[in-house]
Order: structure tokens, then C-alpha cells, then sequence
């Protein structure tokens, strides 16, 4: 067809907004509303990803999308609408359609007046390079894993191999009729890949993620799932019982942040949470966890860099959750901040990422001061079983070791585990150095004492 | 004909007042639901084109997405409400296959210009697949189809006026926070209407209408230094606005809520073996959990190994017509058909009509869940040559893949109830509702809970019990199953939101069950000390 020639391919620089194409477009939109209050939300997203299964790519593809959503307050009402058409006459109806929601909304006694200008921490998440990782280039990296995992696994004659590379960029504008504008670009990367060997005996898994694609490195990641996937096989079966466990990074990147949801000072307040002190109130200032940990959010920090505001614009700086094991602060929306006089946090977790730090060993000399335990590469299928002690149970997977005299000795088969990341952190024996195990995430590896392996499970 | 039927047809009349408002939607005279709208011109014509554009550039089969997605959720908490959201989402979604490898593209940018660019972006992405491909992708045939369809729903859940949702819902809170110790209520209702136009070069057009609720309530009591919730299972379905008012949700809420309160003061289970009575409001989810999953063909041939795991139910060759899933009374049902279930359509994302079949025939696994790429790779073993009609995108922006089928645990022979298994049981413990749940990656070691257990003794409930949860090896607890509810005794529960993918897609499904007995299972306390 006449038309292709004329066509070039997309990324996500020519389909991203620009700051200054996000506030002419929530400029717009803003001038449509006849609300007493507004704020518009754009965001505008470019993805590219490729999953491989058996050195097949299985599917392979990109997706690029920007969405307007127009939240109306009338009196004390409130309501949204979204769309992604943007044409005038979408817009105007889905600012139109804000408005009907919100004046047949109840009032809102906890409603919260829009924010006026603000100013926020510049904060440099996006990198071209990962935005503009192509099929070819996610192709080759597929590729490299896959040539890597097949080097490391000849030790087991073969290995199957299925894995996931996703980019991702996207920018995020909030601004509202009383003048603010927020505005933020961010990008990640992530790739992880699962061996296995072919007698289905062993399966091993590596992953790595960050802001920027260059981070990440595909064969490396191949030759460790392929390894793991070689020294699992055949796996022991030994009693359930409390061990010791040496939880890698990517293990403790599954637990340690279901803490976040604990962190709401709400909850606490209103006696529903661990952080709930009894008799009223909540426990900032007590000891909740042993004195070497460290847990905080801060979407400036280099190793983090979040997004510097919430989802009503409010400016998140840094919170320390935990500090050296006393609970410090507890996540306050604009609404319980005010009734509590305290600092509203927004939603710090979510914006912030989160690190958990005070350790500097290794994850090998963690493994080289255990004198009998497992070792657990990463977790799957967690769940919660009682919130009052974040008690959440899970299974262990693609890579469970036995311990002893410091030395890994032997495979074992996968566990299924009832513990709770709060009470593991009070049986802290050792802690890593902080390791990124994703974009916004810092997690060291843990040796955490009686550990509850509380069932054996059969898949590998 | 039902007793809800009968009642609904003394009033179609002021139903069909009521529907006016919407100019495409009208009543279908003969069926009492709303008639299917026919496709959109301009959206078939922006679909054939780009099709057009992907065959030109080199793709061998393309089939093309446009999907309208409107989504509503209310959600209250005790006598407020939390958030009313409305979201509309449309855009095109192109597959294209090249010299055996897949590639797919999707846009929200919907001008001739934006779909062709992501038709040429498809096939780009199809060719640099070639570098890492050791298997070509080979499609079961499918009769070409056009068509158009509609869940069948009596009132569109969207076209409700709001004002009306959101009175059910506080009415709801309000008859909960009667219950003394009772303080917090939430209830919620999310809506989904999908507007898809699926164009394939196999000459397919087909547009199809479909509709989804999924209301839901939660009541916590506070008392004694302890909190306890209690979590009604209201099942989502694939019908409308009347499929929410037959629940009676204000009319049952402080039966609801004095479960909460009641949890509070209930005996905490001793660990042990017991006989678990799961009724269907449960063993829906274990039906999801440890059947659904491991009979997926993706999981089975590996390519789901980097996220949701494998299955045990593997290799296939060894596993059809030989594994004996459970005792000769379980026959486990997949459906795309069935009445009222959310993963009912007439065609799936290729164009393949629904299907109904067994996945396991008295007690003996039969087959397993395919699209067309995956049917052709079993049909040897099973003779089956056509897929089964198990492929699904959420959206126009993720590409369609093995996505789970209604899948039931079918009625025995015999018309017993849950009271019958019940005095049938010496020592056991009954569960209502779904609770936590988990299972591992390759579907043996599960763990779930409930919402609401009793103390089975003698054959009588004798009392509540409260931090229980189960724990089994799949073919293990399918196989101890020893009694089972009959036609009498069927429910239908489900998942709105189930995950699976890379990246992660969620897919609706329903899972009809009886009530059933299952012998010595093992039965933990979840308590802790904080």
C-alpha cells in the first residue's frame, strides 16, 4: 500500500506527551468543567514486551495508550471519569459525565479540597534508552539469555527455558482548578527467566529490573536461572518443621513489602492493624522489629527514584517506616493527617518504592554463618491469613537448598510456609547488604531463625 | 421456567419502559433480554482495513481487535460513599503471524493513519521473533463467522440510574451496622460492558456485546481486643442489573453482618484431621485453584513456567485417559456456554464458537483447555481437531491467549443436600465462603480457608469455629471426595478478576459446584500472637 511508506515506527518518544503537551491537554480539559473543583489526570504509556517459552518467542508485542481522568467535587461530592478517546467531544462528555457522578454522589464528609500549586523534588526516572528498546534489541537479549541458560545447563544434558522482558515508559501529568500541575516522566525494565531441567526434577529463576535497561544484564540472568534449575535436581524431601532460612534478595522483595499496607495510620488508629496500639492509638515509637533494620521510602533517592507526587498531586518526600527497628511513621492520607494533626505522607509506599537497609554482607556469607538452614531463591502464591500479624502463607519455589556447617549440601523439595514479614524481622540473625531487586525496590538477604516450613510440597 | 422468570414477565412491560433510555439497546420480544447491537460500521471498516495493511506487509493469518470497554465501580463503606468511578477505554488490537511466529501491536489511536502504523509495527514485531524461534505456530482450522451477540441481560447495569446503585448499597450498610459490635460495612458493586469487533483474514466478523456485575460486602465486628470479618460470597456474573436485585443484598445484610459479630466469640479449631464438608460457596475456588489451572494446555506445555508455574497434569500423553483425577462421581465440566456464567460468549478472541466438554469424566482426566494453537498440538492424543474456544485478551491493548473456561464440578446421581452430608458425617467441619487462599506452582500443595466453619459431631453442626484453614495435595483431596450434593444443591460462584500472563492479564470465569464430603483432610490454626 501507497499509505506505509509514510508511516514510521513508533516508540515511545514520539508517543509520549511532553510536559508541555500534558498541561495544554489538562489545560483543556480544565477549561471544560463547570465544577466547583477539578482535577485531571492524564497519563500516557508506551510498553514493549517479548515472553519466550522452549527458545521460542511465544508472543512479542507493544501497546501505546494516554488516558484523561477528569475527577469532579461539587459541594461535598466526588466523583471520576475516564477516557481515552480525546477528541473534544469525548472529553467534554467525560468531564460532563465527572459532574452527573459527583451530584448523584452522597456528600463526603472526609472530602478533601483540590491542592493549589506545590512543589516537588526533581526526580530523573526517565532513561531514553529503556524507552526505546525495540523488538529487535528486546529479541536479542532474549536470545542471550537463552544461549546462556543452554551453556550452564549441559551439567543436566538440557534445560527448558520460559521467560518475560517488558519496558516500560510512561508519563504521569495531575492538575487541577486551583492551579496545580505535576508533572513526571519514569521508565523500567524487567527480565526474568525460569529453567528447567528437562527430566522436570529442578527448576531455577533470575530476575533483575531498574529504571534503566543498561542495569540489567540478560545473560547473567540465564546463566544463574540455569545453574539453580542444575543444582535442584532430584530434591529431598525433609520434615516440615522451623529452620532457619537464608531468604535471598528477590525472597525478601516478595515479604518485606506486604508490610506497606500495615503502614496505614488509619487502620491503626482504628485498632485493625499490628501497628494498632491496645487500649487506642498507634505504636509509633515503639520497638517493633529488631534494632538493625531500617525500612524507608524516598522517591529522590537515586536507588529508588519514584514519583515525586501522589495521586492528588500532594508532594512525597522521604518517610522512614522503621529506623534501626522503632517504628517511626505510619502512611497519613490529607484526610487523617488533618484529624490527627499530623503531616499528611500520601501514598509514600506506592510513590516512593521502599528499602530495607542496615546490613552490608553478602548473600554468601550469610549462607557461610549458617550453621544448619534453607536457603529459598524467591516465593510464590503469598496470601494473607491474618492480618492483625501480617501472618501470610506461601510456598517456597525454583530453588529451595538444605544448609550445613555453612555450605549448601543439598537440594530439597519446596516448602509451603506460614510466616508473617513483621514477627520474621524480630528473629533477625543476619542481614545483607540492600540489593535492587526491581525498579523502586532496595532489599538485602535476610537470616531469619525458626522460620515456619509448615508443609512439603511436590512441585517443582 | 424458574419462579424469577415467571415473576419477570408479569413485568416486561415496565422493564421495557425502563430500557427506553438507551437508543441500542432494545428488548428481544421473544427472549425478555435486551437484542443484541450490530456492529459498528465505521469500526468493521477501520478493522478490515488494517487487516488489509497487515496481509499487504506479509502476514500469512492476522486477525484484528477493536474493543469498547466501559467500566463502572461503586464503593461504599458504612454509610458513605467511597468512590464512584467510571472508565471507557477503546482502541484496536492486530496479531499477525509471519513465517510461523507471532506479533502484535495495539493503539489507541484510532485514524486510519494510527491502526495501519500498528499493523506494520505487528508484523515488524512477528519478523525479529524469527531470532529466537525453534517451534512454528500451526492454527486448528475454524469455519469462518459473522455474527452479532449479547450476553443476556434483562436491565444493562450501566443504563441503572446511579442514584438507584448507590441505594442499594447504603441500604445494604445501614442493615448491617444494626448488628451490635459491627462497625465497619463495605459493599460494592463493579460493572463491565465490552463492546468487540474481532475481524480475522480467514474472512471472521463477529461483534459481540458482553456484560458483567460483581457485587460484594464485607462486615467487621470489633470487640474484645479482636476483629472479625465476615465476607458474603456474592457471586459475579454475566448478567445485569437484575441478577444484583435477586441477591436482596439489604434484605440479608444483618444476617450477614451477625456472622462477623458471632466469629468473634467462635472456638478457635483445634489442628488435626478432620472430614471437611466444603460447601459449593467454597469449593468453587478449589475447583479454580486445583482443577481450572493444571488442566490449562499453556501451563501444561510450559509456556506459563516463568509466572503462574506448570501443572502436574503433564506430559499429556500420560495424562489423558489415564489420570485418576478423583472417584468415579466427580465429572468436572468446562463450558463457554453455560447461563448466567462470566466467561459465556458465542465466539472467543479467534473466532471459535463456545464449546462445553469434560475435562474429567467419572473420576478419569479426558482433556484439556486450547486455543487453535494449541489444539493442533494435542489432537493425536484426544481427537479432538478443533480448539476448544479458550482465547482471551482483557482489552483491545493485551494480545489473546489461553484463558480459563467456566469450569463445574458437576451434580451426582442422587439428590442429596448439604443437611444429607451433614447427618452423614461423625466428626467433621463444614465451610462457608471463600477465605485465604494459595496453592503452588504446579497445583499439588494447597492451603485455603473460609469465612464462616462449624463443628460437624454426630451428624449435626454443633457450633462455630474460627483460624481454620486446609491443607492437601490435589489428587490426594480430589480422590478422598466420598459424597457429593445433587442437582438440587448447585451453585455458581466465580472470579472477576483471575491473573495469569506475562504481562498479566485478568480474565472472568465462573465454577459451578454441589457440596461435597471429603475424607481426613488436614485442618490448621492460623492464629499467631502478635
Amino acid at each position: 500500500m501507497s499509505a506505509q511508506a509514510a508511516l514510521s515506527p513508533r516508540d515511545a518518544s514520539t508517543t509520549l506527551l511532553r510536559r508541555e503537551q500534558a498541561r495544554a491537554l489538562t489545560n483543556r480539559v480544565l477549561a471544560m468543567s463547570a465544577a466547583d473543583q477539578t482535577r485531571v489526570t492524564v497519563i500516557s504509556s508506551w510498553s514493549g514486551n517479548t515472553r519466550f517459552a522452549d527458545a521460542s518467542i511465544t508472543t512479542s508485542g507493544s501497546a501505546t495508550d494516554t488516558s484523561v481522568t477528569v475527577t469532579a467535587t461539587i459541594g461535598r461530592r466526588r466523583a471520576s471519569a475516564t477516557t481515552n478517546v480525546l477528541d473534544d467531544p469525548s472529553l467534554r462528555r467525560t468531564v460532563e459525565l465527572a459532574a452527573q457522578l459527583a451530584r448523584l454522589a452522597p456528600e463526603d464528609p472526609e472530602l478533601m479540597g483540590e491542592l493549589g500549586p506545590q512543589s516537588y523534588a526533581t526526580v530523573s526516572a526517565f532513561v531514553e534508552s529503556t524507552a526505546d528498546l525495540d523488538p529487535e534489541s528486546r529479541a536479542a537479549a532474549v536470545r542471550s539469555a537463552v544461549d546462556a541458560a543452554a551453556t550452564a545447563g549441559k551439567l543436566a544434558a538440557a534445560v527448558f527455558t520460559a521467560g518475560f522482558l517488558e519496558a516500560n515508559a510512561r508519563v504521569v501529568a495531575v492538575a487541577t482548578s486551583k492551579g496545580l500541575f505535576a508533572y513526571h516522566g519514569t521508565t523500567d525494565a524487567n527480565f526474568s527467566m525460569t529453567a528447567r531441567t528437562r527430566d522436570n526434577t529442578g527448576s531455577g529463576w533470575a530476575s533483575a529490573g531498574a529504571r534503566d535497561w543498561a542495569a540489567v544484564d540478560p545473560s547473567a540472568i540465564g546463566r544463574i536461572a540455569a545453574q539453580k534449575a542444575v543444582a535442584s535436581r532430584n530434591p529431598e524431601a525433609i520434615a516440615p518443621g522451623l529452620y532457619t532460612a537464608v531468604l535471598e534478595p528477590q525472597a525478601v522483595n516478595d515479604l518485606v513489602p506486604l508490610l506497606a499496607g500495615a503502614f496505614n495510620a488509619r487502620t491503626a488508629d482504628e485498632g485493625r492493624s499490628p501497628f494498632s496500639k491496645p487500649g487506642g492509638g498507634t505504636r509509633i515509637g515503639e520497638k517493633v522489629v529488631d534494632e538493625r533494620v531500617t525500612l524507608y521510602s524516598d522517591p529522590a533517592d537515586p536507588a529508588l527514584l519514584g514519583q515525586p507526587f501522589d495521586a492528588d498531586g500532594l508532594p512525597v518526600g522521604r518517610t522512614v517506616w522503621i529506623d534501626k527497628g522503632i517504628l517511626k511513621n505510619l502512611a497519613y492520607s490529607r484526610f487523617w493527617a488533618e484529624k490527627q494533626a499530623k503531616q499528611p505522607t500520601g501514598n509514600a509506599t506506592l510513590a516512593g518504592g521502599l528499602a530495607l537497609t542496615g546490613g552490608t554482607k553478602s548473600t554468601e556469607e550469610l549462607i557461610a554463618g549458617c550453621e544448619r538452614g534453607i536457603l529459598v531463591t524467591h516465593f510464590f502464591y503469598i496470601r494473607s491469613l491474618e492480618p492483625r500479624t501480617v501472618l501470610v502463607t506461601g510456598l517456597t519455589r525454583d530453588g529451595a537448598f538444605l544448609i550445613e556447617k555453612g555450605k549448601i549440601t543439598k537440594a530439597l523439595k519446596n516448602f509451603r510456609w506460614n510466616e508473617s514479614p513483621l514477627l520474621m524481622l524480630n528473629r533477625l540473625e543476619d542481614i545483607g547488604r540492600p540489593e535492587r531487586t526491581a525498579a523502586g525496590r532496595l532489599m538485602p538477604a535476610l537470616r531469619i531463625s525458626r522460620f515456619d516450613f509448615s508443609s512439603s510440597s511436590e512441585a517443582v | 421456567m424458574s419462579p424469577t422468570r415467571r415473576a419477570f414477565i408479569k413485568t416486561t412491560a415496565a422493564t421495557a419502559a425502563a430500557l427506553a433510555v438507551h437508543p441500542d439497546l432494545r428488548l428481544d420480544p421473544l427472549a425478555q433480554t435486551l437484542a443484541a447491537p450490530g456492529a459498528d460500521p465505521l469500526v468493521v471498516s477501520l478493522a478490515n482495513d488494517t487487516l488489509e495493511v497487515a496481509r499487504s506487509a506479509g502476514a500469512s493469518y492476522a486477525d484484528v481487535r477493536i474493543g469498547r470497554y466501559r467500566r463502572q465501580a461503586i464503593a461504599t463503606r458504612e454509610r458513605q460513599v467511597t468512590s464512584v468511578t467510571d472508565g471507557e477505554s477503546y482502541g484496536l488490537g492486530v496479531r499477525t503471524l509471519v513465517d510461523g511466529c507471532w506479533g502484535f501491536a495495539a493503539t489507541s489511536t484510532m485514524s486510519r493513519t494510527g491502526t495501519r502504523t500498528a499493523a506494520l509495527e505487528a508484523v515488524a514485531i512477528a519478523k525479529s521473533a524469527k531470532a529466537v524461534q525453534r517451534r512454528r505456530v500451526e492454527l486448528a482450522p475454524v469455519k469462518p463467522v459473522l455474527g452479532t451477540w449479547i450476553t443476556p441481560v434483562r436491565k444493562d447495569p450501566i443504563e441503572v440510574p446511579l442514584e438507584e446503585r448507590i441505594a442499594l448499597l447504603l441500604a445494604t450498610n445501614e442493615a448491617a451496622l444494626k448488628v451490635k459490635g459491627v462497625q465497619f460495612v463495605n459493599s460494592s458493586v463493579q460493572i463491565l460492558r465490552e463492546v468487540k469487533t474481532l475481524v480475522t483474514s480467514e474472512g471472521t466478523s463477529v461483534t459481540q456485546t458482553l456484560i458483567r456485575v460483581g457485587p460484594a460486602f464485607s462486615a467487621t465486628a470489633v470487640g474484645g481486643g479482636d476483629f472479625q470479618t465476615f465476607e458474603e460470597e456474592l457471586a459475579p456474573r454475566g448478567e445485569g442489573w437484575d441478577y444484583v436485585e435477586s441477591l436482596n443484598m439489604p434484605g440479608n445484610a444483618e444476617r450477614w453482618a451477625s456472622i462477623a459479630a458471632e466469629k468473634l466469640t467462635a472456638k478457635s479449631v483445634e489442628p488435626g484431621t478432620y472430614d471437611l464438608i466444603l460447601e459449593p460457596t467454597n469449593l468453587w475456588l478449589t475447583i479454580h485453584e486445583s482443577i481450572g489451572h493444571p488442566t490449562e494446555l499453556d501451563r501444561v506445555l510450559g509456556e506459563e513456567a516463568n509466572y503462574a508455574g506448570t501443572s502436574f497434569v503433564a506430559p499429556p500423553e500420560k495424562m489423558i485417559g489415564m489420570l485418576r483425577y478423583g472417584p468415579p462421581i466427580m465429572n468436572i465440566q468446562a463450558d463457554r456456554t453455560q447461563e448466567g456464567s462470566l466467561s459465556r460468549i458465542a465466539w472467543d478472541d479467534e473466532g471459535v464458537p463456545a464449546d462445553r466438554w469434560l475435562l474429567v469424566e467419572k473420576g478419569i482426566f479426558k482433556d484439556y483447555q486450547t486455543t487453535r494453537e494449541q489444539a493442533a498440538r494435542i489432537q493425536k492424543l484426544t481427537g479432538v481437531v478443533r480448539s476448544h474456544g479458550c482465547s482471551f485478551a482483557e482489552s483491545w491493548n493485551a494480545v489473546q491467549f489461553q484463558r480459563m473456561p467456566n469450569v463445574s464440578l458437576l451434580p451426582g446421581e442422587q439428590d442429596f443436600s448439604v443437611n444429607d452430608i451433614i447427618a452423614a458425617t461423625d466428626r467433621g467441619i463444614l465451610i462457608r465462603n471463600r477465605g485465604s487462599w494459595s496453592i503452588d506452582h504446579q497445583r499439588y500443595n494447597f492451603q485455603f480457608s473460609g469465612q464462616a466453619f462449624y463443628e460437624v459431631r454426630g451428624g449435626k453442626v454443633v457450633g462455630m469455629l474460627r483460624d481454620v484453614a486446609y491443607q492437601s495435595n490435589t489428587p490426594v483431596f480430589w480422590n478422598s471426595m466420598d459424597m457429593i450434593g445433587g442437582p438440587s444443591s448447585y451453585w455458581m460462584g466465580g472470579a472477576f478478576n483471575d491473573g495469569k500472563g506475562e504481562p498479566a492479564q485478568s480474565n472472568s470465569v465462573s465454577h459451578g459446584a454441589v457440596p461435597a464430603r471429603f475424607r481426613n483432610v488436614t485442618i490448621l490454626n492460623t492464629k499467631r500472637n502478635a
